[in-house]
């Protein structure tokens, strides 16, 4: 039984091996060579003097800050009122749907709603305020990347309140906290977890949108994802590709940490709470 | 009752958000003046230039044989793989597996996509249907592997050792016990696995190569010459696609549920009979 258990996790294992380990180790190898296959440090050194670089990745951390912000200000009532409604699970396909249209034809669509004569300037037009530059602008860029963020926010927030234990608000209110406190005190630190698990799955990603960048921002806004794909494409110079992928990984690790702390902490307390009783 | 109205309000404003695009490319779609500006009259234009598209509709099967083909595949190692980490006695080897599974998760697209098309290209795999199908495949199972575990870990030991007990073969335990009570989790997974398939692009756009186009990889390039109300015609398509398999993902869930809830009060009907 063992064995035969054992014999169906091979390809599982291969994976791990394959698809996950290996490229992690190519990429950092890759980093540390020239265009002749020659180990150098010059990709991290270049990396590291060029203000282009750096001043690229903290602008491609900041607008991934801005996307996750918006995102999150606006899902988390999004999530919270589903959660109070009849037929959740319709509702919840609603959100789910659009996730299920190709981005690529999302972002179409914007480049015909924020076109000098599309929608949102004939919307601007007409309430006196003119038409504007939407189109190809760091605005736009954010917009519709959060565009796309946002269910991908609401369903991990949604999933935490749906698990919150409805006593406990109430348990709140009965003792005498005002509706705010309820909700600053309780229901919104017990639903971390899922604001953590949405941060995770809306940052990240926009660290490295570079189609939107392409499409949407108009080569305005360079993230590192971006940068990525032209080393990689365009100029075929993996090994400085490489490099910025690999202090996207480390980035990618850092938030990850950030994020998965609390669950830690939060069982440890549930272990206390088991002892203590 | 001010409050839930405000907050209706907030969540119908939220919809509008999400469904404008989708709606405005669809409507325009329609559009007889080529443009996505000004709405000049009804036509079918764009869809018999669709459906009249060789090119378009070769790549449409392409697209759905690797998003079918990757999800079954994924779904078939990521159970297994599933089950296997469940079944990892020590704490920490789980831990640790779940990590190496979740980095795929959250690694950015393109990491996936360039570290993936140095794999190929170090063991010598030619760019094309292959590459595409293989990535798919990997960027697939760790989904899938996160929505069978809760699954598995549900499941309930004595279950198992009932089922034993009652003279089960391990191969029926397996397939008569554990498979049908993780169902839920493995199709889920496969849905999953199916969308994240079809909706890819980064990854697929480093490892695609010149012969071999997906849906996304060539909206990206036609998006790029500028707007094509082609292209409007096809998101509508695919917006009637999405929806059905929507809403044939929801009514699976519906009767599986209401067979389950049927099942129980059969159960406690006998109960209560005797």
């Amino acid at each position: 039984m063992k064995k035969s258990k054992q014999f169906f996790m091979v390809p599982y294992f291969l994976w791990i091996a394959l698809f996950v380990v290996a490229p992690l180790l190519l990429i950092l190898y890759q980093s540390f060579t020239d265009g002749q296959g020659h180990f150098t440090v010059r990709n991290y050194l270049t990396y590291g003097s060029s203000s282009v670089y750096l001043k690229m990745s903290l602008n491609s951390l900041w607008y991934a800050f801005l996307i996750t912000v918006i995102t999150l200000l606006v899902s988390y009532p999004a999530a919270y009122i589903l959660s109070r409604l009849k037929h959740q699970q319709l509702w919840l396909l609603l959100i789910i749907l659009p996730t299920w249209i190709n981005l690529l034809l999302k972002a179409y669509a914007f480049i015909g709603l924020f076109s000098r004569a599309g929608a949102v300037n004939h919307f601007l037009m007409f309430i006196g305020i003119g038409p504007k530059q939407i189109l190809f602008s760091d605005f736009s860029f954010l917009l519709v990347a959060s565009y796309i963020e946002i269910p991908f926010m609401i369903l991990p927030i949604y999933n935490a309140i749906v698990q919150l234990d409805p006593a406990l608000p109430n348990a709140s209110r009965d003792l005498g906290a005002s509706p705010w406190q309820t909700f600053r005190l309780v229901t919104f630190p017990l639903t971390l977890s899922g604001v953590k698990a949405g941060v995770q799955a809306v940052f990240i990603p926009s660290l490295s949108l570079f189609m939107l960048t392409r499409l949407i921002g108009g080569n305005r806004v360079i993230t590192l994802g971006t940068a990525i794909e032209e080393h990689f494409l365009t100029t075929m110079n993996w090994g400085m590709g490489s490099t910025i992928g690999v202090i996207l990984i480390v980035m990618m690790f850092v938030i990850m940490m950030l994020t998965n702390d609390r669950k830690k902490k939060r069982r440890e307390v549930l272990d206390d709470e088991k002892t203590t009783l | 009752m001010k409050k839930p109205r405000f907050s209706s309000l907030y969540l119908i404003f939220v919809f509008i958000i999400l469904y404008t695009p989708i709606f405005y490319l669809i409507f325009y779609s329609f559009n007889a003046g080529g443009n996505m500006n000004h709405f000049t009259g009804f036509t079918w234009e764009h869809y018999q230039t669709l459906f009249s598209d060789q090119r378009i509709l070769v790549i449409v099967l392409d697209t759905l044989l690797i998003a079918l083909l990757s999800s079954l595949v994924a779904t078939i190692v990521g159970t297994f793989g599933a089950l296997g980490i469940a079944g990892h006695k020590k704490a920490a080897t789980r831990s640790t597996l779940l990590t190496l599974n979740n980095v795929l998760m959250v690694s950015p697209d393109v990491i996936i996509g360039a570290s993936f098309l140095i794999l190929f290209t170090s063991l010598g795999i030619g760019l094309g249907f292959g590459s595409v199908l293989v990535s798919h495949i990997a960027f697939s199972i760790p989904i899938v592997v996160l929505m069978v575990l809760p699954k598995v870990n549900e499941l309930d030991p004595a279950l198992l050792n009932a089922a034993q007990d009652l003279g089960a073969s391990k191969a029926q335990t397996f397939w008569r016990v554990i498979i049908p009570y993780i169902t839920p989790g493995i199709l889920s997974g496969f849905f999953m696995a199916f969308t994240y398939s079809l909706d890819d692009f980064a990854v697929t756009f480093f490892v695609t190569g010149n012969g071999f186009t997906t849906l996304s990889v060539e909206i990206y390039s036609r998006a790029r010459q500028g707007i094509s109300l082609e292209i409007n015609a096809l998101s509508a398509v695919m917006f009637i696609f999405a929806l059905l398999l929507v809403v044939g993902y929801y009514f699976v869930n519906q009767y599986s549920r209401s067979r389950r809830q049927r099942q129980k009060r059969h159960a406690q009907a006998e109960v209560t009979l005797r």
